[in-house]
């Protein structure tokens, strides 16, 4: 009997659990492929990409992609109305779309949970204050708002990011600060009060990770959204400034073509499409495998 | 000196916001207890819902501060005390809660769990945590492999098992346990209530034993204080109240638990009506509109808790009203 004790076998890490119960998803694990593939051609982009994305070729202008009559296997997407290689825009652009998505994503986030957190656990005028200026920016329509803070501090990268973490910002306080006030009134909360755990460790030890589950849902949608708000920023021509190759502006660039030349505007909405779409079968995934109560034991 | 916890008077009041229109209401939860707990003793608090008992349990273990009255822990009252003062007197009163499924957090291992109470309080190095808690582990029960799984992965009863180990971690003085076993099955009920007796011995401890249920106070109690809307109605060593009940609500509590012995006949006391908005409490003693010898003082006169024989009862009918309008 005790030596049938002592016989178990040693729990597997934590890293290899998480990735056990992530590749049970079949749908997150494409996404986090082509999520993985996008990060790749973003940071590789100068080696893969055949032409610099700014530079124009006159004697090709609207090629159209080359598996098509007229195409040309030099241009495999085609080209641009002033010759620039589709291919070469696209695979840049994703640098762009990526860099926003995941700074929009990490600065919300972080600032998402101060703020949530601060009105969870002050409460009082506090948290009304908070709240009601969160109220306050959901009040407005999103994409108003952000053409309002760019109108303001004016168009460029740097200031998009600023005004799509500002209107995704009160997603963020008011998921954390929910989860975070539904978890207060829990047991095991009152039990690290009385154990002596400090209000930080409080906070950010027993209370936070309780709520990170829809937390990096929220996240991961973050990501997509942010590059979805960029876009349509970019579409308006309040995003990234020509010549640099985001795919919003490059939607907007080529609008009037969609009769003539569609798959000048299809392409870089494709890549939109992709990106969003992976990285939200990605982030279900996620959720998934971090929820020690959805895992099977 | 044996004696670990004392309550004078004790109270908590809420204000309870009635909308912009109206004045807030005041709900007494706690309405004047007093109480000593004594090391290896266990004082068993009943009474309905909504009787004050859970409330008593925050202001013991410092969640929450009284109204009023005096709570001294190891001869130091926690009113009024500094902000160190209460750092240093919090390990000594721990409480183990209703719901295991509840207190544990869902997000540490058990390990983790059992560990943190030691990791904020004292500065005891990694491995000497470690020991701490597989020592404390094996003493309630549970198997070294359970250091490294998470509460969803365990059964109610080995739930409270890590809650009770935990509350332990820092050799408290004061248990305070919060129903601790009315979410359980029967038999594992048995297991729980057993596992504390032996501790209780083992530590020496003194335990505030909150409970509805009399046939496990009747188990497990040395004194008994029952309570009703928020007031102690009759207070004294288990044997006497259990044998002789003298507040017409200790009697009807006493009636309404099912004995095993088929044979034995039962007068059922059934109260009237329900238990009163502790909002609005009846005038005078607040169980007189249930009560069913009530008499001419009881809607105005409210009874204070006086002694009769060998226990405490708050009745006009046990202790005649003129000597309750003198102590008064």
């Amino acid at each position: 009997m005790a030596t049938e004790t002592l016989a178990v076998a040693a729990p597997p890490g934590p890293l290899v659990a998480f990735w056990r119960s992530f590749r049970e998803n079949r749908g997150a694990v494409i996404g986090l492929a082509v999520v993985i593939s996008v990060v790749f051609i973003a940071i590789f982009a100068d080696f893969i990409a055949p032409y610099s994305p700014i530079e124009q070729y006159r004697g090709f202008t609207r090629l159209p992609p080359a598996w098509i009559d007229g195409g040309n296997w030099a241009h495999p997407l085609g080209t641009d109305p002033v010759g620039r290689d589709m291919l070469s825009r696209i695979l840049y652009g994703s640098r762009i779309s990526l860099f926003i998505g995941l700074s929009v994503m990490f600065v919300s986030a972080v600032l998402g949970v101060l703020l949530g957190l601060l009105a969870a656990f002050w409460g009082g005028i506090v948290d009304v204050i908070i709240i009601r200026v969160m109220d306050l920016i959901l009040a407005i329509p999103s994409l108003v708002l952000a053409i309002l803070i760019i109108a303001v501090i004016g168009p460029n990268l740097t200031n998009t990011i600023v005004a799509v973490t500002i209107v995704g910002l009160p997603f963020y306080v008011r998921l954390v600060r929910a989860s975070a006030i539904s978890e207060l009134t829990k047991d095991y909360v009152t039990a690290a009060k009385v154990a002596g755990v400090g209000p930080l460790r409080l906070m950010l030890s027993t209370v936070l990770p309780n709520c990170l589950a829809p937390l990096i849902v929220q996240a991961a949608l973050g990501i997509s959204d942010a590059i979805l708000a960029a876009a349509g920023l970019g579409f308006l021509g309040l995003g990234a400034q020509p010549p640099t190759p985001e795919w919003g502006s490059m939607l907007a660039d080529s609008r009037d073509l969609i009769t003539s030349n569609p798959w000048v505007m299809a392409m870089p909405g494709i890549a939109i499409l992709i990106t969003v779409l992976a990285i939200n079968l990605m982030g279900d995934g996620l959720r998934d495998a971090l929820d020690p109560r959805l895992k099977k034991s | 000196m044996s004696q670990v916890l004392n309550a004078q008077n004790l109270t908590r009041y809420y204000s309870v916001s009635r909308g912009a229109f109206k004045e807030a209401a005041i709900l007494k939860a706690v309405d004047g207890a007093s109480f000593t707990l004594e090391r290896g003793k266990t004082l068993a608090v009943v009474g309905e819902s909504g009787c004050g008992k859970s409330t008593l349990a925050r202001l013991v273990t410092m969640i929450e501060l009284p109204t009023s009255g005096t709570l001294s822990i190891g001869g130091h009252n926690i009113v009024g005390a500094t902000r160190e003062t209460l750092r240093a007197l919090r390990p000594k009163v721990q409480i183990v809660f209703q719901n295991p499924y509840g207190s544990l957090n869902p997000r540490q291992k058990i390990g983790a769990i059992l560990e943190e109470p030691l990791l904020v309080n004292t500065k005891a190095p990694k491995a000497e945590r470690q020991e701490k808690a597989r020592a404390m582990m094996a003493s309630v029960g549970l198997r070294p492999e359970h250091y490294d799984r998470y509460p969803h992965m365990f059964s109610g009863g080995q739930r409270q098992r890590i809650a009770i180990a935990r509350a332990l971690m820092l050799d408290p003085e004061v248990l305070v346990l919060d129903e601790p076993v009315s979410a359980l099955d029967i038999s594992i009920q048995a297991q729980v209530l057993n596992l504390l007796a032996d501790l209780q011995e083992k530590h020496n401890l003194a335990y505030l034993f909150i409970s509805h249920d009399l046939s496990v106070v009747r188990h497990i109690a040395d004194e008994v204080m029952v309570m009703y809307l928020g007031r102690v109605v009759e207070q004294g060593a288990r044997d006497a109240v259990f044998s002789n009940p003298q507040h017409p609500y200790t009697k009807a509590l006493l009636s309404a638990t099912p004995t095993p012995d088929p044979m034995r006949k039962r007068e059922r006391i059934v109260l009237k009506g329900e238990l009163p908005s502790p909002l609005a409490p009846p005038p005078g003693c607040t169980f007189h509109p249930r009560c069913p010898i009530a008499f001419e003082p009881c809607n105005k006169l409210n009874p204070a808790l006086l002694a009769h024989d060998d226990r405490l009862v708050a009745c006009h009918a046990v202790n005649p009203p003129t000597s309750n309008a003198k102590a008064a």
